[in-house]
């Protein structure tokens, strides 16, 4: 019987559940998504209450684009299979990018070495063993001409992962692009340039963060006038997430990371919709299914908001938040390396069903090494079974309307705003991350997740359960010393053959620019075509701002 | 009796500090006194603070590959210093092949992904307290 008071839920739960409970108790007492989130046993259309289909959810292609930026999805264009590689010297990394380009890919994206991420020349201290090992080494503009050989720029795109170097390496493709023939106004592609989960997350830093902004700004306002085509930003999710973010942490400091990069490039006097509509995101594809769509249907209508309301952008392209993704990498086990495959196609199914523009899906082997070449092509392979196979390709948003889908991806945007709304409390994220907020919110999780692995509260198969003794070892990519001894010959000669005075003078041009207000990039540009390498120009910009430490936080 | 010292180091120009963040807090929770030195550590740097800080243990956590130069460099320091007693244990991603190596040049504990926080911490109880009763 149904009182006044109680509504179709309750009934249901005093009707139907109790005596199933009685008869059966569940497995666990709550249960609770992968990042900690209480998740109930059922929703329904009480649980839509507070969310107006009108305003939080709209039609595809429309704001605020919950549903997807594109009215077609992906009975358009699927979108864009984008495999992370490097290794090595540029010739044979060179040699990879040219077989990826003919077995049908049209875009790379370049994976660097440790001492080219960190602006470290491979004859530094801190270079020794690293040089090649987990991506290719590119000291200078020669070595930048040897990645791109026989590669014509103007008719792919290319995704650079570079950070606090990457006004450099920019400008080393840039003088690439020019020797081609190639425009700059035609080329177009992307670098990550995110330093603010670098200070967050993955710490390959080199200058404290506000010189390290001013670089940001500097390339915003060079590209909108020479580069216009040029994704300019990727501010990324994916290495928070990675460093033990949860879902939600990923995405509130995400965007938090997003308006930040936007507030500075208003305060450099830039217009909004002309630096904009150029900027990208890149998230982490999670072992948590449902929560992972609810993020990033989440973040779409986070972003299309918060450029329209808080920044006053007129131009839809600057609503519209257009992401990348790639499965979890922190999720790979080294045990029973094959289930990683099962782990993976999961993950990329739910980028695929949240919208992603673009898709990096990760090897078996990579929680061992870098992926041999067969491990690999599963990967994209497994992409192109979603794609082609599965169905899910054919409908726009399948999930839109779920009650459970819906209710997540609000309760994730309204827990986002919470976190906005500490940040801006502390002035942006710039002062967040000074004071460690960001990073110690990370540590907390990554700690509380360990220990529920420990306590088998979480369940990692293979792992923590289901273990297997004495597996035979799988064959895994091993990268030796060789690279190494060919860059440090290769940088001996550069410094013999190249005009040194024209360095030098290259250099001071650049003190005086990071010491004063005028845009960097020309002076960089200047510094590439004279051969400097990548340690000498971070050099002289070390010794006008110095170097960034952490504290640490554990 | 006097608490384990134990100091974690990130030798190399790797940033991905979340496992050696990981264990830092879970040996100090387990009572030891835990000294994280931060990032890009040279081995000079990371032997210097293991004798000022007077360590009984040292953890180093390598990612990059880059284990085959450093942990060698960190094995003759310790020696010339006459810290060869003090117990070196590495977690990270280190290639099977490498294995038989680091342990040959006195490297005792090597954890790769995936071990429990418990059996490391087991490990150095057992593995430390030998040295610290005999020194």
């Amino acid at each position: 019987m149904k009182t006044a008071a109680e509504t179709d839920k309750q009934r249901w739960a005093r009707e139907t559940l109790a005596p199933a409970l009685e008869q059966s108790p569940e497995r666990a007492a709550s249960f609770t998504t992968i990042s900690g989130r209480p998740i109930e046993r059922l929703y329904t259309a009480e649980d839509r209450a507070g969310i107006d289909d009108a305003r939080d959810l709209n039609d595809p292609g429309n704001f605020p684009y919950t549903r997807g930026i594109h009215a077609t999805g992906y009975r358009g264009k699927l979108w864009t299979m984008r495999q992370f590689a490097g290794f090595g010297t540029p010739e044979e990394t060179n040699r990879r990018y040219r077989a990826l380009l003919k077995a049908g890919g049209t875009g790379l994206s370049v994976a660097f070495d440790l001492p080219t991420l960190m602006g470290r020349d491979p004859d530094h201290e801190l270079s020794l063993g690293e040089v090649g090992k987990c991506g290719v080494s590119v000291m200078s503009l020669a070595d930048m001409e040897m990645l791109f050989d026989g590669i014509a720029l103007g008719g792919i795109t290319s995704s650079m992962t570079i950070n606090s170097p990457a006004a450099m390496i920019f400008a080393m493709y840039l003088v690439v692009a020019e020797q081609q023939g190639v425009a700059w106004d035609a080329l177009s592609g992307t670098i990550q340039n995110d330093i603010l989960k670098e200070f967050i997350a993955q710490k390959e830093y080199i200058f404290p963060p506000r010189p390290s902004m001013r670089i940001i700004t500097d390339i915003f306002a060079f590209c909108s006038k020479e580069v216009p085509r040029w994704n300019t930003i990727s501010v990324s999710g994916y290495h928070i997430r990675e460093a033990g973010a949860t879902a939600l942490q990923e995405l509130a400091f995400t965007l938090a990371d997003g308006l930040e990069y936007v507030q500075w490039g208003v305060d450099a006097g830039l217009d909004v919709d002309d630096f904009v509509p150029r900027i990208s995101f890149f998230f982490n594809a999670h072992s948590d299914f449902f929560e992972e769509i609810a993020k990033y249907r989440a973040a779409r209508k986070i972003w299309a908001e918060a450029m329209r309301n808080r920044f006053g952008a007129r131009d839809e392209r600057s609503w519209k938040l257009r992401f990348h993704s790639q499965t979890a990498g922190v999720s790979l086990t080294a045990q029973q390396p094959h289930n990683n495959v099962v782990r993976t196609a999961l993950q990329a199914l739910s980028a695929v069903l949240g919208g992603t523009n673009s898709l990096h899906t990760n090897s078996l082997d990579e929680a061992l090494a870098l992926p041999t070449e067969e491990a690999a092509t599963l990967a994209l392979r497994t992409q192109q079974i979603l794609a082609y196979e599965s169905g899910v390709t054919a409908v726009v948003d399948a999930l839109g309307g779920s009650f459970f889908v819906e209710r997540l991806t609000k309760d994730l945007e309204e827990g986002a705003l919470e976190y906005f709304n500490q940040i801006d409390k502390m002035g942006g994220m710039v002062e967040a991350i000074e004071r460690g907020f960001p990073q110690k919110e990370i540590a907390e999780s990554s700690y509380r997740f360990q220990r529920e692995i420990e306590r088998k509260e979480k369940t990692i198969v293979g792992v923590n359960d289901f273990v297997q003794e004495g597996e035979p070892p799988i064959e895994i990519l091993y990268i030796d010393e060789s690279a190494s001894e060919r860059q440090l010959a290769r940088l001996e000669a550069l410094k013999r053959t190249r005009d040194n005075a024209r360095v030098g003078r290259a250099l001071d041009g650049l003190r005086t620019a990071a010491s004063g207000t005028e845009n960097l990039m020309p002076r960089i540009l200047e510094a590439v075509r004279a051969y400097a390498t990548l340690g000498e120009m971070c050099d002289a910009l070390r010794d006008v701002w110095g170097e960034y430490e952490e504290v640490p936080v554990i | 009796m006097r608490k384990l010292r134990v100091v974690i180091a990130k030798p190399g120009l790797d940033g991905h500090d979340r496992g050696a963040k990981v264990i830092a807090r879970a040996l100090r929770d387990a009572g030891m006194e835990v000294i994280y030195t931060g990032l890009r550590q040279t081995p000079q740097q990371i032997v210097s603070a293991a004798l000022q800080e007077d360590a009984d243990v040292i953890g180093l956590s390598i990612l990059s590959g880059a284990h085959n130069h450093i942990v060698p460099r960190l094995m003759e320091l310790l020696k010339e210093k006459g810290l060869d007693d003090v117990l070196v244990v590495i977690g990270g991603i280190i290639p099977d092949v490498d294995v038989p190596k680091l342990k040959e040049i006195g490297v005792k504990g090597i954890f790769l992904p995936g071990t429990p926080m418990q059996a490391i911490i087991e490990f150095i109880q057992t593995h430390a307290r030998a040295r610290t009763a005999l020194g």
